[in-house]
């Protein structure tokens, strides 16, 4: 069998990232002295996931058109005299743009106070779980006084705190928080995938409502467990530990196919938007057509060379030299155009 | 079955397909369609410009994010909104000029064939309200009936570059062309202008 070079490529990053990551819960977790046995199947769903994600995350690079915004996206990004500048500006763009989600916001306020609900939820929830998982984070009492935690940080004491304390509480159902801000969240993307005509036409069961039912799942199960420990004696608690886990592991091993996948392509939007701070600044192409400028130079070149890369013959044999050099606008005018040539001879 | 003839030359600029088009649930408040005065300093020639289509479309071979899918029935949708990242590629390479990118909401859009109304059998909103036709929806027999002197192509040629499309445009069946050679077109100008050019020489002479 014969695997294309780009699948070979992409399956060695996965296997590498993901020996990376089973390298840092090994020292993380102190050679496993603080890794929780009972864990062992999120651990290995995880490295899974962090293996598919990162394979297709490097198939996607190799592709013509995001290899070369890759590219270009680090090099305007790391040009030395406008490093400074970048920084700053990447900061703002992260607050504002991620954690904020202000352009959902612009693109509809429900739409927004569902993403915003659902993303915080489960940043929160992969912030506390995943180091816990991996025995990155472990609690102990403080020698000598059973009220008191220590939180250590990959074997590392950090600090200290009352078990018994508003901070405790709030540290110790921080997946109940989580859970509430996510069930929030798919309440309000549900009720709009139920009620939107536009929605319905287009959304489809595994892309839009699945990733809907699997985080309410996830969430709705593990307040079981809250419930079950605090009000009912640990009743049905091994049963609804086993459903949580299974709801946590279809979500992990399901992670690099489906919608959560655009968690980790999102970001590209910021070296596109340096890109773009860069195009503005220099050289505008013009149409060679009507002469008004269009795009920035170096997108209209770039351009030509994805689309030759891509297979695309969009040469032309005259001044205009490819069609890549004709505005928007005039491309729709010719289309007319020509049309009406062949009804008027 | 269904499809979507246009015939630029009938458009007579009314705009009502432009507001219809905003409408269309899948992308409500937005309209998508281009109306386009060819050359408005010489001619009133109007043309609507919505999304053809294509078999192999360049917008989603060029989207760097993967956003823009095409689905079984051949309709090229709109960039998915948690993928698309603005960058304008696809509003670059669409060789008919069509999809726009709404900077603000760091989102591109296009016509999806109002995909709510034609996935259900239903005329898309523009050729709802067209009153010329100019955008015609519906079977081959009934266009035959209505335009018997035109004939749908489905081809367009730019440079060497050969794109099939789902929707039609129409050309003259005494013609026999079998593709619209868009680039040709590339020195040309618009009907109008060569008729007011016309009078003004002979008022000159």
């Amino acid at each position: 069998m014969n695997l294309p070079i780009e699948s070979i490529k992409a399956a060695c990053w996965g296997t590498l990232v993901t020996i990376a990551l089973a390298i840092l819960i090994v020292f993380g977790s102190r050679n496993l002295a603080h890794f929780d046995a009972a864990l062992v199947a999120y651990t290995f769903a995880t490295l899974f996931a962090v293996f598919g994600i990162t394979y297709r995350y490097a198939m996607w690079l190799q592709r013509p058109p995001t290899a070369m915004y890759f590219k270009r996206g680090w090099q305007v990004f790391m040009r030395p005299q406008h490093i400074l500048r970048n920084v700053g500006v990447w900061f703002a763009r992260v607050t504002q743009d991620f954690a904020f989600n202000t352009f959902i916001f612009k693109r509809g306020k429900t739409r927004w106070g569902a993403h915003w609900l659902i993303m915080w939820g489960c940043l929160i929830a992969i912030a506390i779980t995943f180091p816990l998982v991996f025995g990155w984070v472990h609690f102990e009492t403080l020698p000598g006084d059973m009220n008191w935690y220590r939180a250590y940080v990959f074997g590392f004491p950090i600090f200290s705190f009352p078990i018994h304390s508003l901070f405790g509480f709030m540290v110790f159902h921080g997946l109940v928080w989580a859970a509430i801000l996510v069930i929030a969240g798919v309440m309000i993307a549900m009720r709009r995938r139920m009620r939107d005509h536009g929605a319905a036409a287009v959304q489809q069961f595994g892309e839009d409502i699945l990733p809907l039912v699997l985080l309410f799942a996830i969430s709705v199960t593990g307040l079981m467990l809250t419930a079950s420990y605090t009000w009912m004696k640990g009743y049905a608690f091994d049963f609804l530990a086993i459903l949580h886990a299974l709801t946590v592991i279809f979500t992990l091993l399901w992670l690099p196919f489906g919608k959560f996948f655009h968690i980790f392509q999102r970001p590209a939007q910021l070296g596109v938007a340096f890109y773009q701070d860069v195009g503005e600044r220099e050289a505008q192409a013009h149409c060679r057509r009507c002469n008004e400028p269009y795009a920035s130079q170096m997108h209209v070149n770039d351009l030509i060379e994805v689309e030759r890369q891509l297979g695309f013959r969009y040469e032309l044999q005259n001044e205009a030299e490819h069609y890549q050099r004709i505005c928007p606008r005039c491309r729709r005018s010719l289309l007319a155009i020509a049309q009406g040539r062949l009804w008027h001879g | 079955m269904m499809e979507f003839f246009i015939d630029p030359n009938r458009c007579i600029g009314c705009q009502s397909c432009v507001q219809a088009c905003s409408e269309c649930d899948t992308h409500k408040g937005h309209s998508m369609i281009h109306l386009e005065y060819v050359d408005r300093a010489t001619s009133v020639q109007t043309a609507p410009v919505v999304c053809m289509h294509c078999d192999q479309p360049t917008c989603a071979e060029v989207c760097p994010a993967d956003a823009i899918k095409r689905t079984a029935d051949g309709v090229v949708q709109t960039a998915r909104k948690p993928r698309c990242i603005a960058c304008s590629n696809c509003v670059l390479a669409c060789p008919f000029g069509v999809p726009e990118v709404k900077v603000e909401l760091k989102m591109m859009m296009k016509c999806d064939m109002c995909y709510d109304r034609t996935s259900v059998g239903k005329k898309p909103m523009c050729a709802t309200v067209c009153p010329s036709q100019a955008l015609f929806f519906g079977t081959r027999e009934q266009l035959e009936q209505l335009r018997p002197r035109s004939t749908p192509v489905n081809q367009f040629q730019f440079g060497a570059q050969t794109i099939t499309t789902k929707v039609n445009m129409l050309v003259p069946k005494t013609g026999k062309a079998e593709y619209i050679y868009v680039t040709a077109a590339l020195n040309e100008t618009t009907i109008g202008k060569e008729i007011t050019l016309n009078i003004l020489q002979e008022a000159y002479d």
